[in-house]
């Protein structure tokens, strides 16, 4: 086996070098150490001692010439060997890419009205697009007749009692009750005053004939919003091939920690949950595992960059909301715990607007808090992955060939086979149960 | 002071180990196998007649780059050497995010320093003072270069030292140059041990290329410090026989003549020579040094060449001490 | 409930932490013997002893890297720098030894210490005793930076950075030493480093600050609100590392930012928080993110006149409210 020659990189700026004498000829037998050739930088002028025994094979630079650090010099080997045609070692250059600027916002359609709309804010141009507003029909109240932030949520709130807009869909509606709750912590009994958010049902489309009537029966109609579940979840299922993955994990550390923290946490005036775990563990594979925190498209696959975490609520048979923890990767521990605070404070007192219920990456459902060990989620689109967490149960494990009474959880993960395999779901899930083990 | 024979044969072995693993960091350079390297050629008995005479483990050390010698005298190997030299993961002395020769060792006391010159005394007279306010009879040993002496931050650390009377010896390993500038570039006393009288401490001067001569001197102000009675200037005059690294050229400010006269007075040379003319060391005995040596060394090159780098990941880690990853 | 000054605060926090460990200890110029020149160590020499209350000499450098030292040994100094104004020739052992020690060491050392300094003016001290200096170290990765503006927080913050494992730099608006008061409870209570706190619930504008200027901030707010205008009022507190969630959700609910602190514009801690809020809550911004802050000369003028023209106060605050209100 040949042994190449390099150009050595004699210092941090040197980046080339000549050759000013051969001590050895080609065909010459040296010994490692032997000094084999002369070479001049502009920082410092040194031999270069052999780095294996042999025969010098070949000499590829001769006297005189000037190459980069890195270019081969010479092949040392056996006698009559060939010299395997290896690259010298490449330079590696440390590239840093800027972290790219947030997504942008849509660039705001010039709405064509009466009137020229002056400065149109990002929050104005999102509010407007996500409610399908024509700004021309708002009044602004800020400077120069500007229309702001609050001029159009004051005119979405009368245009709700005026003209009602199609239903949206049941994933992006705040609605009432609960949000995520975590085991031990009950919210304020109750449920407060409904959001104003009747609007007319689009039929749904014509389904398998009816069951054969029996004796007895009740015709229960069904309510709006569990209509829209119901095409809602059809339609995940249709779209989506769903397979569910299951692993357990042993959260001794998270509840160690979360005791540690969480008389800290309430001095501040909020609560430490186990769901702010779970977001943290999953925004952690996620990055990871960035293949997951996209979406099917016609044209390919849509990587999303932003790691929205959104956490499934189901009331029984009202309504379904996911609240949104935005950037849940930016967020330390204590982040995700203020914001799934914060979320349930205005979930409470109906605050909510439809931008936090809204576009989530990947999405979290408590089912066990019911009691529920594990399920099979279904895809909150156009998500390519739900994770269910089950209750949390202590069981005995074994552990190094002992029984062991551990807090376990099993962790179901739905994913979109046409987009991830079993691989890279178990090794996504594989993450997360790491993460969680090893919390500190 | 008697020196057994078993003690200095451990002391020649230490000063051979450091010297091939540095020619042999010096050869990696040259063939392009490593980036860069900072020399302790010249050093070996100072350095290692230094660490003898401390209680190894016990007391503390904040040392500078060059102290290669030093550290393997404290148990740093030539794997963690090359692992360091290579940027590899796990290097003992901070897992590639320092360039190498910066060290640390926390299981010998030896803190972690940085490139920023004489950083390192004031955190020796803090350790020192620590020492102290817990009634212990430990010693801090820091060690710099005779350019450090010039900078602000050794005049504040010896003169708290001296004002409390802290443990703390500090030793200047005067090796004629830093980087381009000879000494009377650097102070106007003849010798940097002069300064201390003006700190209000003990300074003394000793010739840093006999390691009986560094191991007594330093053992002297090591009993003191332990004792009680304060901190010494010691300044080990040698003469740095490599340019000052490895990115250095030092044909621009020195001549080839200066060099070739100061080798015959090259530390191993001085060492190997009085531990013969003793029968301490024979022909046989070094040969087998040498043998020894140069293995360890081999198979050191060969484990961290092939040894992984960090995960990418580990570049961001542990910035706060709640980051830090244990086991 | 006890209400009490600031300083006193900071003294019971200090006085608090020396008796529950005996690894704490205060250092600085005049902590000792005179108290602090502010007082703010007044009564701790006669009580704990010139162990745990050192003088040290007139060397801002070493009274970091001392410091430094002590906390690698195990300690916990509480370093105080006599006016945040005479910091900068620590700032060699804060930022290139303090800040990255527990990184370079891969998590072997690290420095569990305070170095707590007065900062800012209208206090009639000239340039040299009313500087604003958090913005040089709020750029370091490794340390962290807070700044009280009111007793609870300060005792409280002050209590948890003494047992916090990093170095942090701990700045008190000397202008509201005994100026501001609060109620402080009995008992042992601590508020964590990291959450910044939302003082006063609002939904018009959102009005980021720290230190002196959240004082004269919740003075705004009430003015405005006499004229409708519903000001959120955020005491950032801990400003490196920041709560970035809190921010992003306060101007998610108000569309409107403005941050205002003490220091010049220009590279101000201010200009972090405005790109952070630029950058990550764009789509939710219903105008320009404002700062309001010192003017861009070097530091605050002596005499009365220039003075209040560099200060900021409660009437200029409640301007640019206002202007940001009506945008």
């Amino acid at each position: 086996m040949s042994t190449n020659i390099i150009m050595p990189k004699l210092g941090e700026s040197v980046i080339e070098g000549t050759v000013t004498k051969w001590l050895k000829q080609e065909g010459e037998q040296i010994q490692e150490m032997d000094a084999l050739v002369e070479i001049n930088t502009d920082k410092v002028d040194t031999e270069i001692p052999s780095p294996a025994s042999g025969t010098l094979l070949k000499i590829m630079v001769p006297e005189g010439a000037t190459v980069s650090a890195g270019a081969l010099l010479a092949v040392i080997g056996s006698p009559g060997e060939v010299p395997d045609n290896v690259h010298s070692p490449a330079m590696i250059t440390q590239v840093t890419i800027p972290p790219e600027a947030g997504a942008a916002t849509r660039p705001v359609s010039a709405v064509s009205g009466s009137r020229p709309l002056g400065f149109i804010s990002p929050v104005v141009a999102k509010l407007a697009h996500e409610n399908n507003l024509d700004l021309s029909q708002v009044q602004g109240s800020g400077e120069g007749g500007r229309i702001t932030k609050k001029d159009v949520l004051a005119y979405l709130e009368t245009r709700q009692v005026v003209n009602p807009a199609p239903e949206p869909a049941a994933w992006e509606t705040p609605g009432d009750g609960e949000l995520f709750r975590p085991p031990e912590i009950q919210f304020a009994g109750g449920i407060p005053g409904k959001l104003n958010l009747t609007r007319p049902v689009a039929p749904p489309a014509a389904g398998p004939a009816p069951a054969a009537a029996l004796p007895g029966d009740v015709l229960k109609p069904f309510s709006p919003a569990r209509k829209i579940i119901a095409e809602r979840m059809s339609a995940s299922k249709h779209s989506s091939p769903h397979v569910t993955t299951v692993m357990e994990a042993d959260l001794k550390l998270v509840v160690a920690h979360r005791e540690a923290n969480k008389a800290a946490f309430e001095r501040d005036g909020f609560h430490l949950t186990f769901s702010a775990y779970f977001v943290a563990a999953c925004a952690a594979a996620i990055k990871a595992f960035p293949d997951v925190n996209s979406s099917w498209s016609a044209e390919g696959l849509v990587l999303h960059r932003p790691i929205n975490i959104g956490l499934a609520v189901s009331l029984g048979e009202e309504s379904l909301i996911v609240p949104v923890i935005k950037g849940a990767d930016g967020l330390s521990l204590l982040g995700i715990a203020r914001a799934i605070n914060d979320l349930a404070e205005r979930a409470r007192s109906q605050r909510l607007l439809p931008d936090e219920v809204h576009g989530s990456t990947f999405t979290i459902t408590n089912h066990g808090i019911s009691g529920s060990l594990f399920a099979t989620p279904i895809i909150n689109q156009p998500n390519c992955a739900i994770l269910g967490v089950g209750a949390i149960q202590k069981r005995p494990v074994v552990i190094d060939d002992a029984i062991a009474i551990r807090p376990m959880v099993y962790l179901g993960l739905t994913f979109d086979h046409r987009i991830l395999d079993g691989a890279i779901a178990d090794g996504f899930l594989s993450k997360v149960v790491e993460v969680l083990e090893n919390w500190i | 002071m008697e020196i057994s024979t078993d003690m200095q044969r451990e002391m020649y072995w230490n000063m051979l180990l450091s010297r091939r693993l540095d020619e042999r960091a010096w050869a990696l350079h040259r063939q392009g196998r490593i980036a860069f390297h900072i020399s302790a050629i010249g050093h070996e008995a100072a350095q290692v007649g230094a660490a003898f005479a401390l209680r190894r483990g016990y007391d503390w050390i904040a040392p500078y780059y060059r102290d290669l010698a030093m550290m393997v005298a404290l148990g740093f190997t030539p794997r963690h050497f090359m692992l360091s030299l290579m940027g590899k993961r796990g290097e003992p002395t901070s897992g590639g995010r320092q360039m190498p020769s910066h060290f640390s060792m926390r299981n010998m006391n030896v803190v972690s320093h940085s490139a920023p010159v004489a950083t390192q005394c004031v955190h020796a007279a803090g350790i020192g003072l620590a020492i102290k306010l817990h009634k212990e009879d430990k010693v801090v040993l820091t060690s710099l270069g005779e350019g450090s002496t010039a900078q602000g931050e050794w005049y504040e650390a010896v003169n708290w030292a001296a004002i409390h009377q802290l443990p703390v010896i500090f030793m200047v390993e005067n090796n004629m140059y830093a980087i381009s500038e000879p000494m009377e570039k650097q102070m106007a006393v003849k010798s940097a041990a002069e300064k201390a009288c003006g700190l209000g401490l003990p300074g003394v001067a000793v010739d840093g290329t006999n390691i009986f001569a560094m191991y007594e001197a330093v053992k002297s102000a090591v009993d003191l410090a332990r004792t009680g009675q304060g901190p010494t200037l010691i300044e080990a005059r040698m003469y740095r026989m490599t340019p000052h690294s490895s990115d250095d050229d030092d044909r621009a400010y020195r001549s080839r003549a200066e060099v070739e006269e100061h080798k015959k007075l090259d530390p191993m040379l001085v060492g190997r020579t009085a531990m013969e003319q003793t029968g301490v060391l024979d022909e046989k005995s070094l040969a087998e040094l040498e043998t020894r040596a140069k293995d360890i060394i081999d198979e050191a090159v060969q484990y961290a060449e092939k040894a992984p780098y960090p995960d990418v990941i580990e570049g961001s880690f542990p910035v706060y001490a709640e980051e830090v990853r244990h086991g | 409930m006890a209400e009490i000054t600031l300083i006193d605060a900071l003294r019971q926090a200090m006085d608090e932490e020396l008796a529950r460990d005996d690894q704490v200890f205060i250092m600085g110029e005049d902590v000792g013997v005179r108290g602090g020149v502010f007082r703010a160590t007044m009564g701790l020499y006669e009580k704990y002893g010139p162990q745990r209350v050192i003088d040290t000499p007139l060397a801002e450098l070493s009274i970091a890297g001392v410091g430094i030292g002590a906390a690698l040994y195990g300690m916990r100094p509480i370093c105080e720098i006599q006016f945040g104004d005479f910091i900068y020739p620590a700032i060699n052992q804060i930022v290139s030894e303090a800040a990255k020690m527990c990184y370079r060491s891969n998590g072997e050392w690290t420095v569990p210490l305070v170095i707590r300094a007065p900062y800012g003016g209208g206090i009639g001290g000239g340039l040299y005793h009313s500087q604003s200096v958090e913005a040089f170290f709020t750029h370091v990765p490794g340390l962290k930076v807070v700044i009280p503006s009111n007793p609870y927080d300060a005792k409280g913050l002050l209590k948890s950075a003494v047992r916090d494992n990093n170095p942090i730099l701990f700045f008190e608006p000397k202008k509201g030493y005994r100026l501001i008061r609060g109620e402080v409870p009995e008992g042992e209570y601590t508020v964590p480093i990291g959450p910044a706190n939302i003082s006063r619930p609002g939904t018009d504008v959102s009005v980021f600050t720290y230190g002196m200027m959240h004082y004269y901030a919740l003075q705004a707010a009430e003015q405005v609100a006499a004229e409708g205008i519903s000001a959120e009022v955020v005491d950032l507190r801990t400003l490196y590392p920041v709560d970035r969630a809190t921010i992003l959700a306060s101007v998610r609910k108000t569309g409107k930012a403005l941050i205002v602190h003490e220091d010049n514009l220009t590279g101000g801690y201010g200009a972090e928080v405005a790109a952070t809020i630029a950058s990550d809550a764009f789509p939710d911004l219903d105008a320009p993110v404002r700062r309001l802050c010192g003017p861009d000369v070097p530091a605050v003028p002596f005499s009365h006149p220039l003075q209040d023209w560099f200060m900021l106060d409660p009437e200029k605050i409640a301007g640019a409210i206002r202007s940001l209100a009506r945008y």
